[in-house]
C-alpha cells in the first residue's frame, strides 16, 4: 500500500497523479538508535545486472544517520529515486541531509544521485580514492562537492562518528565499507548481500539456510574472482579488532543474529573449499552427448560421489554456478555443431571461466556427426581455466552403443578417484 | 621495456609511463618496483601480475 498520507510534500502528490512514481514505497526501519533503512524493495526483478538470476528479487539498501550532520550511506537505481525521497521525507525533509557517502559508485547504488544532489545540495559527498573517479566518469558532474575519503578515515557526524575501509573489488575498485563504531555497524556495500526482497528486513526474520544458500549464488556470481581481496579484507576486519554486532549490506537482509555465519560463510566462499561432488552440466541435440553424461555421472554416484545433472537448457548459467560453488568437478557435455560446441555450452563456458574458479577438476565428452571438435574445444577452455584435466576428452560418432557408454562410466570412476585424492590433499 | 598486465583488472603497467600518482617515475621497469606497490586500480599485488603477451 502506498502511504500517501505519510509523504508531507506536495511534489510527490502530483509525481503520483502523473504515474512518475515507480514502486510501492516501504516503512522506513530504525535498524540502530538514529539509524534508518530507507532503501527501496525490488519486488519484481528476476535477473540481477542482466547475467545473475535473482529469482526472490532484491533490495537496494540505503540508510539515513539522524545526527548533527543527517547522512545518507548509499543510494537507490534512478528507477527509484522517489522511493527513496520519500522514504527520506518520512524522516526528515530531505535538503537537511548535509553528507551523502558514496560507498560503492555502481549504478544500483548511486543511479538515484544526481537527482539527491539536486534536492538536497548536499555540503559534502564522501567516497574512496577510486569512487572520486568513478563518479566523475559515471556522472560527469565536476562541481560536485565531493571529498576523497582514504582506508582509515574518519569523519564525526555529531554523536557518532563514520570510520572508512577501503574494500577494492568488493565489487569494484571504488568499493569501501562504512563503520560506526558507536552502534557497532558496518555498512558494507556488496559484500554479504543476497537477492531477497523482503519487507522482513532482519536476518532472524528469516531460516537461515536459505540466507546463507541466497549468499552464496550471490557470492558465486558477483563475488568469486576477487575471493583474494575478500580473504585479506576478513583478515583486516579481524586485525583491526573492531566490533561489529551487525552487518547491513546494500542487497537483501541485515545480518544482527547471524554475524558470525556469514563471516564464516565468506571464510569458506572465498577459501574456494571442495566437497566430494561433481556438476554435470550439458546441452544436447538428439540425446546422445545426454545418454554419455548420465552414463558418466552414474559411475560417480556408485563411486560415492554427489552429482548435480543439469541442462543448459533448464539452468541459467548463475544457478549452474551456484551449484558449482563446492563441487570438486565440473563435466561438460556438448556435440559438436558446425565445427564448435553449442552455444549454450559457449554461454557456460564463457561465463564461469570469467568467475575464476580454483583447483578444480574437469571432463569434457560429447557427440558428433563428423567433424567433432567439442570435446577439444571445451577441454581447452577449462585448461585456460586452470582446470586440471586428468581424462583425454570423449567423442563418440552419432550414438553410442553400450560400449561407449561403459567408456563413459570408466571415465567417471577415474574422475571419482582423482576427486577423492584432491578430498584428501585439501 | 616489457608491459605487465593485471590479471584481476586489466590494468596494464606500461614501464614507459610509471605509476606517478604513487610515486613511481617514468621508465621504472615492472621487476623494480617496489615488493608492497599495488595494482592502482584495483590494489592487487605484484603477483597478480603477468607479462603482457
Amino acid at each position: 500500500m502506498c502511504r500517501l498520507e505519510s509523504w508531507i510534500n506536495p511534489e510527490s502528490d502530483q509525481m503520483l497523479v502523473e504515474g512518475k512514481i515507480t514502486g510501492v514505497d516501504m516503512a522506513i526501519k530504525e535498524i540502530k538508535k538514529d539509524v534508518y533503512w530507507v532503501g527501496a524493495v525490488d519486488w519484481n526483478i528476476s535477473n540481477f545486472h542482466g547475467y545473475s538470476l535473482a529469482r526472490r528479487g532484491s533490495t537496494y539498501n540505503a540508510f539515513l544517520v539522524l545526527d548533527e550532520k543527517v547522512t545518507l550511506f548509499d543510494l537507490v537505481p534512478e528507477k527509484f529515486k522517489w522511493d527513496l525521497y520519500h522514504q527520506v521525507h518520512k524522516l526528515v525533509a530531505p535538503d537537511k541531509i548535509d553528507y551523502i557517502v558514496v560507498n560503492h559508485v555502481e549504478l544500483d547504488h548511486s543511479g538515484a544521485l544526481p537527482f539527491m544532489v539536486e534536492k538536497c545540495s548536499p555540503e559534502r559527498i564522501f567516497c574512496s580514492p577510486m569512487g572520486e573517479k568513478s563518479l566523475l566518469s559515471h556522472f560527469h558532474k565536476p562541481e560536485w562537492p565531493v571529498q576523497v575519503v582514504k582506508d582509515g578515515e574518519s569523519i564525526s557526524l555529531g554523536r557518532k562518528d563514520v570510520q572508512f575501509m577501503e574494500a577494492r573489488m568488493l565489487h569494484w575498485p571504488d568499493t569501501m565499507f562504512s563503520y560506526i563504531p558507536q552502534d557497532r555497524l558496518l555498512i558494507s556495500s556488496d559484500a554479504f548481500g543476497q537477492n531477497i526482497a523482503t519487507s522482513r528486513l532482519f536476518d532472524d526474520e528469516h531460516d537461515l539456510n536459505l540466507l546463507l544458500d541466497e549468499s552464496r549464488h550471490y557470492y558465486t556470481n558477483i563475488i568469486l574472482p576477487f575471493s583474494g581481496f575478500v580473504q585479506k579484507t576478513l583478515a583486516r576486519v579481524k586485525e583491526s579488532g573492531l566490533e561489529i554486532d551487525m552487518i547491513a549490506p546494500d542487497h537483501g537482509v541485515i545480518w544482527r543474529t547471524h554475524v558470525a555465519e556469514i563471516i564464516g560463510a565468506y571464510q569458506e566462499f572465498s577459501s574456494q573449499k571442495v566437497r566430494a561432488k561433481a556438476v554435470l552440466v550439458y546441452d544436447t541435440m538428439w540425446s546422445s552427448s545426454e545418454k554419455m553424461i548420465k552414463a558418466l555421472g552414474d559411475a560417480l554416484v556408485e563411486e560415492g560421489i554427489e552429482i548435480r545433472l543439469m541442462s543448459l537448457k533448464r539452468f541459467h548459467h548463475s544457478d549452474v554456478m551456484g551449484e558449482f560453488s563446492d563441487a570438486a568437478a565440473l563435466v561438460c557435455a556438448s556435440p559438436t555443431h558446425n565445427n564448435g560446441m553449442l552455444p549454450l555450452m559457449a554461454d557456460f563456458l564463457t561465463y564461469m571461466k570469467g568467475l575464476k574458479p580454483k583447483g578444480r577438476l574437469g571432463a569434457t565428452l560429447g557427440s558428433f556427426g563428423w567433424s567433432g571438435e567439442a570435446p577439444k574445444a571445451m577441454a581447452q577452455v577449462l585448461e585456460e581455466a586452470g582446470f586440471e584435466l586428468p581424462l583425454e576428452p570423449l567423442r563418440v560418432k552419432n550414438v553410442p552403443s553400450h560400449e561407449h557408454l561403459a567408456q563413459c562410466r570408466e571415465m567417471g570412476r577415474v574422475l571419482a578417484g582423482k576427486i577423492r585424492e584432491k578430498l584428501s590433499a585439501q | 621495456m616489457e608491459k605487465w598486465v593485471c590479471e584481476i583488472c586489466g590494468y596494464v603497467y606500461d614501464p614507459a609511463e610509471g605509476d606517478p600518482d604513487n610515486g613511481v617515475s617514468s621508465g621504472t621497469k615492472f621487476e623494480d618496483l617496489p615488493d608492497d606497490w599495488v595494482c592502482p586500480v584495483c590494489g592487487a599485488d605484484k603477483d597478480n601480475f603477468a607479462k603482457e603477451a
